[in-house]
């Protein structure tokens, strides 16, 4: 879980994962639109049940760093494995993915859309929905399983779309800047809600966000990523042990500290790398 | 109510116009035509009214070629929508062809299907479901394209096959698209059943009208024009209510 993993060793290795299986490993991993290109020979490892937080400039190919662990699209270069297994197929069967918009289908109720994945498994519809109801309760969304989603609020639709997420049943959960649509007091409720959330679930995690505070405050480690191409420039450890009110987790000293660590990294990222 | 009175102003305005002018007799004498050649809209209605039976008979023959034409355009249309949408190679060799089957100059051929198909139904629904199809599949691909291409890759990592994709996200995003097409096609079907009926039959409001036509009974032949049109009308309110009870998630549409 997140408070058991190590420091990992500071320098040129600092991006390799801490001790324990890797569930995600990407080695020189490149990927390239035609001229365009997304990510450069980056290296990346993930430990089981780590929450790692990826933070850089729009662009850096963040997304498309999910999309390649996902299997969802494959590498022009390098390779890149999940929960040991290099297969396109075999990395979808291991991941699920959030996307930054929720997604949902307006025609299905909010019970509907968090069994999809069940649904789309081959459950029938009154198996899926009598096995998905008891977690709207956990989940903030009692009273609401009939609801279509645009009878929901932002951060409820979040939550339903975490709720499909969690429920897709993999070990590897990729969420792409699940917050990013939603108003700042929603934003920091969500934030706390989801830290919750990932705490009581022994997933591994890759969140990809553009809000330095937000990555720090839900991962145990943050990745700093260079602008296109992207590449891993720095990392940052959220300091631990994490105090549980968001409030005070990211007012003490020492979050502040990392926070100013990853915005000088990803300034750094941003302006001082080599033309290509 | 307040909905309703601009449009029924303009009409009780145009029809009061019309009836004044015919009944004068200056509508007949600036058309230059003898005046029972140009029926006052008092006229229409009692056509209306004392051929009932007439008009009734055959606007139920008519209203048959419509639904059976439009309910085959509708099926093919559907299916040849999906096919081309899961087949790009299918796409490009009959999307071309599905547009060249809107150039026929479907008055001209209606004579030919007429010889082919012998006086019955079959002529009929070969022109209405020739002019239905086409708005029916190209808005049906349309829809099935329009689908947001993140929700393709969601559903794969969600454990969906490519028929669950089909099924369970892009089958309902095209919904609302294929009902706009159909709403176009239902109102074009009645045209269609005219040209056919016009070509070569024994019933129908087409015949009728040209039955009239010919009999110079000018105000049978407008009381046939208004039972079309209100068909036409009362088929594109239907499926519009149907829309709205099966489809309603459309773009910019709000839920019942």
């Amino acid at each position: 879980m997140r408070s058991g993993v190590e420091a990992p060793v500071a320098g040129a290795e600092a991006v390799a994962a801490p001790a324990g299986r890797a569930a995600i490993e990407a080695r020189a991993l490149s990927h390239a639109y035609g001229e365009l290109v997304a990510l450069d020979r980056l290296d990346l490892a993930v430990a089981e049940h780590e929450v790692v937080g990826l933070v850089g400039p729009s662009g850096c190919g963040k997304t498309t760093l999910l999309e390649l662990i996902a299997g969802l699209a494959e590498p022009s270069g390098g390779e890149v494995l999940v929960e040991g297994s290099r297969a396109p197929r075999a990395r979808l069967g291991s991941c699920a993915y959030m996307p930054q918009r929720d997604l949902l289908l307006p025609w299905l109720s909010a019970l509907d859309n968090a069994s999809l994945a069940l649904r789309n498994r081959g459950a029938r519809r009154a198996s899926a929905r009598a096995a998905v109801a008891p977690l709207f309760a956990r989940f903030g969304l009692a009273g609401f399983e009939s609801k279509r989603p645009r009878e929901l609020s932002g951060g409820m639709r979040q939550r339903v779309a975490f709720l499909r997420t969690l429920l897709a049943g993999k070990p590897v959960l990729l969420l792409d800047e699940p917050f990013a649509a939603l108003d700042a007091i929603t934003r920091a409720e969500m934030q706390e809600w989801l830290a919750a959330a990932l705490a009581s679930e022994a997933r591994t995690v890759v969140l990809v966000s553009h809000d330095v505070e937000e990555a720090l405050y839900l991962a145990d480690r943050v990745l700093v990523l260079s602008a296109r191409p992207g590449r891993v420039v720095a990392e940052v450890r959220a300091p631990s042990p994490r105090l549980a009110p968001r409030l005070e987790a990211v007012t003490a000293p020492g979050f502040i500290a990392a926070r100013e660590r990853a915005l000088a990294a990803l300034a750094g990222g941003r302006d001082g790398r080599p033309a290509r | 109510m307040s909905r309703w009175a601009p449009p029924l102003a303009i009409v009780a305005a145009l029809l009061g116009a019309w009836e004044l002018t015919a009944r004068i007799g200056w509508l007949a004498h600036a058309l230059n035509l003898e005046p029972f050649l140009v029926p006052a809209p008092s006229d229409i209605a009692r056509s209306l009214w004392d051929d009932r039976a007439l008009l009734a008979d055959n606007a139920w023959v008519t209203l048959q070629e419509v639904l059976a034409g439009f309910g085959l355009a509708v099926v093919c249309g559907a299916l040849a929508a999906v096919v081309m949408h899961l087949s790009a190679t299918l796409r490009r060799a009959l999307y071309p062809l599905l547009v060249a089957s809107q150039t026929v100059p479907i008055i001209v051929i209606a004579p030919i299907l007429v010889v082919w198909f012998g006086y019955g139904i079959g002529p009929k629904l070969a022109i209405i479901a020739l002019i239905c199809f086409f708005p029916v599949t190209v808005n049906t691909l349309d829809g099935l394209g329009a689908v947001d291409p993140e929700l393709p890759k969601l559903m794969r990592t969600l454990d969906a096959s490519r028929g669950t994709v089909l099924a369970r996200v892009e089958l309902p995003s095209a919904l609302p698209y294929f009902f706009s097409g159909a709403k176009i096609a239902v109102a074009v079907a009645v045209i269609g059943a005219v040209f056919g009926e016009w070509a070569g039959s024994s019933s129908g409001l087409g015949h009728l009208m040209l039955a009239a036509s010919s009999q110079l009974l000018t105000a049978r032949l407008f009381a046939a024009v208004v039972v079309l049109s209100a068909m036409a009308i009362a088929l594109f309110a239907l499926l519009e209510g149907l829309e709205r009870q099966v489809a309603w998630w459309g773009p910019g549409r709000e839920r019942p």
